[in-house]
């Protein structure tokens, strides 16, 4: 989604009324139920949210001039940094060492990849296609991408071949080094 | 529950676990090591001298990771990793002679009468930002300057007045700050012609 962003995408830039900010915290908890007890910490009620309306639809919403999760279409997608500060409210799937080069390069992530021995997937019944993912690395603390599942996992398992994971945003990506001055 | 804080790479801006795949390792390592030691200890091991000896790709790799991924292909991803550094050093001396071999042009252009603009090109290369300069230099001399591209079709900054030496002096404290004193800034005074130059903006 990110592969080709530059500030030339930006179309405009506004602050988030305060009434559509508690909508959007509330959509964050209904999505990630256990970001509910830092949410004010994330996003401070005091604080302004400021939307960035961008190319095809992207919306980037930014709380001090941190980048914090963006949509295309209905769902909320949470950036890397908003990952990292609290990874345990994301569904996480880990890839092995020898993918982590192709990931920080930008491609999908192949199945092969994501059942190895370095690999994790969660047990059954594991997640659906088209869900969100956060992707961690083997001996790694941080996640390193967020994508969407091509097949539920149990597939993965079982077909273990061609794409798995469609990269959405992994780190080094125009988004990862987009910042707001 | 709370909010973790994160460290990130001054240098490659990732969390310092993946600096080994930037191929920015040895400058990500000394980064490391100056602003968070407790951190690059748990990364990298305590054996400072040694770590010094094998500072290397291999060395880290070894540390890193008690790898799942097979001998073979571990090699492989290293020897992979190590060409990738080599790669981005010699990019990296590349632009940094680059950026010593360029310089910046600062000409005083005459105009109608007592008129002048000042023109400064080559900026590029240092990774300032034009039109932020722009910006700053119309509200510091109170004129009007603009971002334009000139003859040969390289973008310039156009400031309106006459402002060469105050802006030559703006110029070398701005490369000071950036770590590049030694680049050469050339000043070009044009004499007034006869009949206005064929600049259009």
């Amino acid at each position: 989604m990110f592969k080709k962003f530059t500030r030339d995408d930006i179309h405009s830039r506004s602050n988030v009324k305060s009434s559509i900010q508690r909508t959007l915290k509330t959509k964050l908890v209904n999505q990630y139920p256990q970001l509910e007890p830092v949410i004010d910490e994330l996003i401070p009620k005091k604080s302004q949210v400021e939307v960035i309306k961008c190319e095809d639809k992207i919306q980037l919403y930014a709380v001090n001039g941190e980048v914090l999760f963006f949509q295309q279409f209905d769902e909320l997608i949470p950036s890397l940094k908003l990952v990292h500060k609290f990874p345990e409210a994301y569904p996480t799937v880990q890839v092995d060492r020898g993918a982590i080069k192709f990931v920080l390069s930008g491609a999908n992530i192949m199945c092969p990849g994501l059942t190895s021995p370095g690999a994790k997937l969660p047990d059954a019944p594991g997640f659906e296609k088209d869900s969100v993912v956060i992707i961690n690395a083997e001996n790694k603390d941080s996640a390193l991408a967020i994508g969407r599942l091509l097949m539920s996992t149990e597939d993965i398992k079982s077909i273990n071949k061609g794409h798995g994971v469609e990269l959405i945003h992994h780190l080094g990506d125009p988004l990862w080094n987009f910042s707001i001055e | 529950m709370s909010l973790r804080e994160v460290v990130y790479c001054g240098v490659c801006s990732y969390p310092p676990e993946y600096c080994e795949f930037t191929g920015k390792l040895k400058r990500c390592k000394v980064w490391l090591k100056e602003n968070h030691p407790e951190r690059y200890t748990q990364l990298y091991g305590a054996n400072d001298e040694e770590e010094e000896e094998a500072n290397d790709v291999a060395a880290v790799g070894k540390k890193l990771g008690e790898s799942s991924i097979g001998e073979e292909r571990e090699n492989k991803l290293e020897k992979d990793l190590l060409k990738l550094q080599t790669k981005q050093e010699n990019r990296e001396q590349r632009e940094l002679a680059k950026k010593l071999s360029s310089k910046v042009i600062i000409k005083r252009e005459a105009r109608t009468k007592r008129k002048f603009i000042v023109a400064i090109s080559g900026l590029e290369v240092f990774e300032i930002d034009m039109k932020k300069l722009a910006k700053t230099f119309a509200s510091k001399f109170a004129t009007g300057c603009s971002v334009s591209k000139n003859v040969e079709k390289k973008e310039e900054v156009v400031i309106q007045g006459d402002v060469l030496e105050d802006v030559e002096a703006y110029i070398h404290s701005l490369l000071k700050e950036k770590g590049m004193e030694n680049v050469k800034v050339e000043t070009i005074d044009t004499k007034k012609k006869k009949k206005p130059t064929t600049e259009t903006k």
